[in-house]
């Protein structure tokens, strides 16, 4: 909620849009460091499936993380053909592999609204709120709850 | 930043060193030295620090150091006797001292409560001479050292200020205003400098020169204080009417003749001060800071930056040696001979690098001994802190992480281990308490052992408590070894009271986590009755080491060398099964268990047979000897260390990772994490589950 409010004191906000799972998300793009082609991974070992491994980007060891699987979804089983987004949260810097990234969004921050309350799961739990588009949408993903699922429960 | 900022800065970094004299000081006149030499040395860090204060109105500390300084110069004079009360006093004061001047870092307000009794102490032996604690500021400068009074003469100041002087942000006006209110003076500038047409004027460069005539004054000090901030940013002369007195000035004289010449050739080098100091304008710094050792200051990001390209040059050193390898060139003897140069031009470079980061452990040592007195005084203990090998080079962000480790250890020793004075004595001991703090290199890391001569650890009552917080099983078996680590076990305490010292239940814990995020490891030997000794073992470095590449299954990890022994590949005869997943290796009569790492990190378990496999015989401190399968070795190189912990998080078993010729990325496996997974699922669950929190954090 306060985070829904903190991202909508700037009046003009971008996103980056891509396919998770098969559905639309869009994260801000000032938390975006780069955008990349899938690399293979070195496999970490005692890692939750969601960890693919990590790669080296220019010298830093960087964690990959499925976001598909991360929301709930089938894990996304890696070609050429994906796309890692090279995220910076909190003094960490992760990489999410997604099925691919669509465009870059720029909207008035208004627009961003509050996720209606359904039913929780792993999924709306890292939504911090949703931007109509036309006939569509696309669900905003919070990092920082989709990162730290305990920190979200106690905020 | 602006120049006051950096000026400040700078202040705050030189009472640092100030504290650390200080502190050197005083304990060496607690040990009896009472030589001139040792109270001069103290008063004069007392009275720098007390100068520069108050250039930064920091009143609180300046009115704090007059008195100690008023004391130490009683002392000095022999107008005191130094006796274990006057000690005593004094080292207080300079922990006061140490803690104003942390306080006025920090902008905080002054803790009274603490200061006022001390302040009264002092104040104490000044007895019926009381000195006027409340108009001290800067007159109190003329009493320093033993200039006769009736030397009053005429001072001239001779000055150039360099680029660097004006670049961080000083005013020329501001110096001679000072000067000009020690007394009745002349100014006069010298313009010969300035070059005539204005085309050629550099007007970054320091070009005038001026002079300040000042009569009246006893001796050149408060001169050279005025200057103490600016000293190596400036050319500065002082000579006297009086010569003869002024025989520290020679040498000023003979340096600053070049240096206004160097300045107009580099007026680039206008940088930051404390960059590039001209050696010469260095010597004066040292001399009127009273300084021995002349150090140069460097931001440590450069060193970092440098350290590491270093690391990237060892990377790309085994690259280009693979490569030749690989592409089996004819003739190729010498470009290999050449290239066994290059490397050991590329470790000696690595070498001198990792000095510039080495500091010596005396500074965290010392204070430590401020730690240990007052967790004494706490206590109502007597305990003696001994150290040992204070000279001992650690990476300077080691000695920085020690800090808080060391500081629970000594206070956990001292509240714990050591026994009150009475029980003590009844146990047939002195009544004071050893506690001796060491540090020493072997080969390849470095070893700091804390070790108490007190009750020793309680292993049934430490068994006990752990029972009873449900940290092991009640019927579980432990070994002593096993029952001494679940002092590390988070949320473990054994202090029936939580005293101010120890005893919140965080403490060793905390320890073992700041340790193990060094690369380091904790190791504890007790006897009871006799005392404990906890042994720290660190790598010498942190970004570099020497690693064993292996393969494990379709994967490439990296085993540091200095945990393996040797390297085996068994005969099956020397291989024996317990059960059906537990095979022993047998070396020289002894018989060592496998652990399959390749089981350990995870990895499908494809056969329990052992005789394709290569062995690798490790040993460290907590665990014995075992054996570590992998599938194959294939080189043996330095590798440079990445952590894991920012990005990712702790992973059990794996210590970092490091990148590889090919640029992909490989595991270091942390041996000491390994074989402890044994007897860690058994002994602590708690352990466990952390980590899985870890890894689900990301």
């Amino acid at each position: 909620m306060s985070q829904l409010a903190e991202l909508q004191k700037s009046e003009r906000l971008e996103f980056v849009t891509l396919v998770a799972g098969g559905q639309n998300f869009c994260i801000e793009i000032k938390q975006i460091r780069e955008i990349r082609r899938w690399t293979p991974v070195t496999v970490l070992p005692h890692s939750p499936d969601h960890v693919l491994g990590v790669i080296n980007l220019r010298g830093a060891v960087i964690p990959i993380i499925d976001l598909a699987a991360k929301l709930g979804f089938a894990k996304i089983m890696p070609t050429e053909r994906h796309v890692i987004i090279i995220i910076a949260v909190e003094d960490r810097i992760i990489g999410l592999l997604v099925e691919s990234v669509s465009e870059i969004l720029g909207v008035d921050a208004h627009t961003v609204r509050e996720t209606p309350r359904g039913p929780e799961d792993t999924t709306t739990r890292a939504i911090l709120g949703i931007i109509p588009l036309g006939d569509d949408m696309t669900k905003v993903i919070s990092l920082s709850a989709l990162l730290n699922p305990t920190n979200q429960v106690a905020a | 930043m602006t120049g006051d900022m950096t000026m400040r800065d700078v202040f705050f970094e030189e009472c640092e060193d100030l504290i650390a004299a200080l502190t050197e000081g005083l304990t060496a006149m607690r040990d009896g030295s009472t030589d001139s030499e040792t109270v001069n040395a103290v008063f004069r860090a007392v009275h720098s620090v007390k100068g520069a204060a108050g250039a930064f109105a920091l009143d609180d500390l300046v009115g704090f150091a007059h008195t100690f300084e008023t004391v130490l110069d009683h002392v000095r004079s022999q107008r005191l006797m130094l006796d274990d009360r006057i000690l005593h006093v004094l080292q207080r004061s300079g922990d006061v001292l140490a803690d104003l001047i942390d306080t006025a870092r920090e902008d905080l307000p002054t803790n009274t409560a603490q200061v006022d009794p001390v302040l009264a102490d002092l104040q104490s032996f000044l007895g019926d001479a009381p000195a006027a604690a409340d108009d001290f500021v800067f007159e109190a400068l003329t009493l320093a050292f033993d200039a006769p009074a009736d030397a009053a003469s005429t001072h001239v100041v001779t000055f150039t200020p360099n680029a660097a002087f004006y670049t961080s942000g000083n005013d020329p006006v501001l110096v001679i205003a000072a000067l000009q209110a020690l007394g009745p003076s002349r100014v006069t500038v010298d313009m010969s400098a300035l070059p005539t047409r204005l085309d050629d004027l550099n007007w970054q460069a320091g070009l005038l020169t001026w002079q300040v005539e000042i009569e009246g004054l006893g001796s050149d000090l408060p001169i050279l204080e005025v200057f103490e901030f600016v000293d190596d940013l400036c050319a500065l002369r002082v000579t006297s009417s009086d010569t003869e007195a002024m025989a520290p000035a020679d040498q000023l004289a003979t340096s600053s003749a070049q240096l206004p010449e160097d300045d107009t050739a580099e007026p680039a080098s206008a940088n930051l001060q404390g960059d590039t100091p001209d050696p010469k304008a260095r010597n004066a710094a040292d001399r009127s800071g009273g300084r021995a050792a002349s150090s140069l200051r460097v931001d440590p990001e450069r060193v970092d930056r440098l350290i590491n390209a270093v690391g990237e040059l060892i990377i790309n050193q085994s690259v280009i040696s693979q490569r030749l390898q690989h592409a089996n060139l004819p003739n190729a003897a010498e470009l290999f001979a050449d290239l066994d140069d290059y490397k050991l031009l590329a470790r000696e470079i690595q070498e001198g690098v990792m000095a510039i980061r080495a500091q010596p452990v005396k500074p965290l040592f010392q204070r430590m001994l401020r730690i240990a007195r007052e967790a004494a005084d706490a206590t109502g203990k007597m305990v003696e802190l001994i150290t040992e090998g204070e000279g001992t080079e650690v990476d300077k962000t080691v000695v920085e992480r020690l800090a808080d480790p060391l500081t629970h250890m000594i206070r956990n020793a001292i509240d714990h281990g050591i026994e009150a004075p009475d029980r003590r004595v009844a146990a047939g001991k002195n009544r004071q308490g050893k506690l001796r703090l060491a540090a020493r290199q072997r080969s390849g890391s470095i070893v700091i052992e804390i070790a108490d001569d007190g009750a020793g650890l309680n292993r049934p009552k430490i068994r006990e408590i752990a029972v009873s917080k449900g940290l092991v099983a009640e019927d579980a078996q432990l070994s002593e070894t096993e029952i001494d680590h679940l002092l590390f076990a988070p949320g473990f305490s054994t202090a029936k009271e939580v005293t101010n010292l120890s005893g919140r239940g965080v403490g060793m814990d905390v320890v073992k986590t700041a340790i193990t995020a060094l690369g380091g490891r904790v190791a504890i030997s007790s006897q009871f009755g006799q005392g404990t000794t906890f042994s720290i073992t660190l790598p010498l470095t942190l970004a570099v080491m020497d690693g064993m590449i292996i393969n494990l299954g379709d994967q490439t990890m990296v085993v540091p060398i200095s945990s393996i022994l040797e390297t085996v590949r068994p005969k099956a005869a020397d291989l024996s099964q317990i059960g059906l997943n537990n095979t022993l290796l047998r070396i020289r009569g002894e018989y060592v268990p496998i652990i399959d790492l390749a089981e350990r990190m995870g990895q499908a378990v494809t056969s329990r047979d052992m005789t394709d496999r290569v062995l690798l015989l490790i040993q460290t401190d907590s665990i014995p000897q075992c054996a570590l399968a992998v599938d194959d070795i294939f080189d043996q190189r330095q590798v440079v260390v990445k952590s894991m912990q920012g990005n990712y998080g702790e992973i059990s078993g794996i210590s970092g990772a490091t990148i590889l010729g090919d640029g992909k990325i490989a595991l270091i496996i942390d041996p000491e994490a390994v074989a402890h997974g044994n007897t860690a699922y058994t002994v602590t669950n708690s352990h466990n589950g952390r980590d899985a929190t870890y890894v689900t954090a990301c």
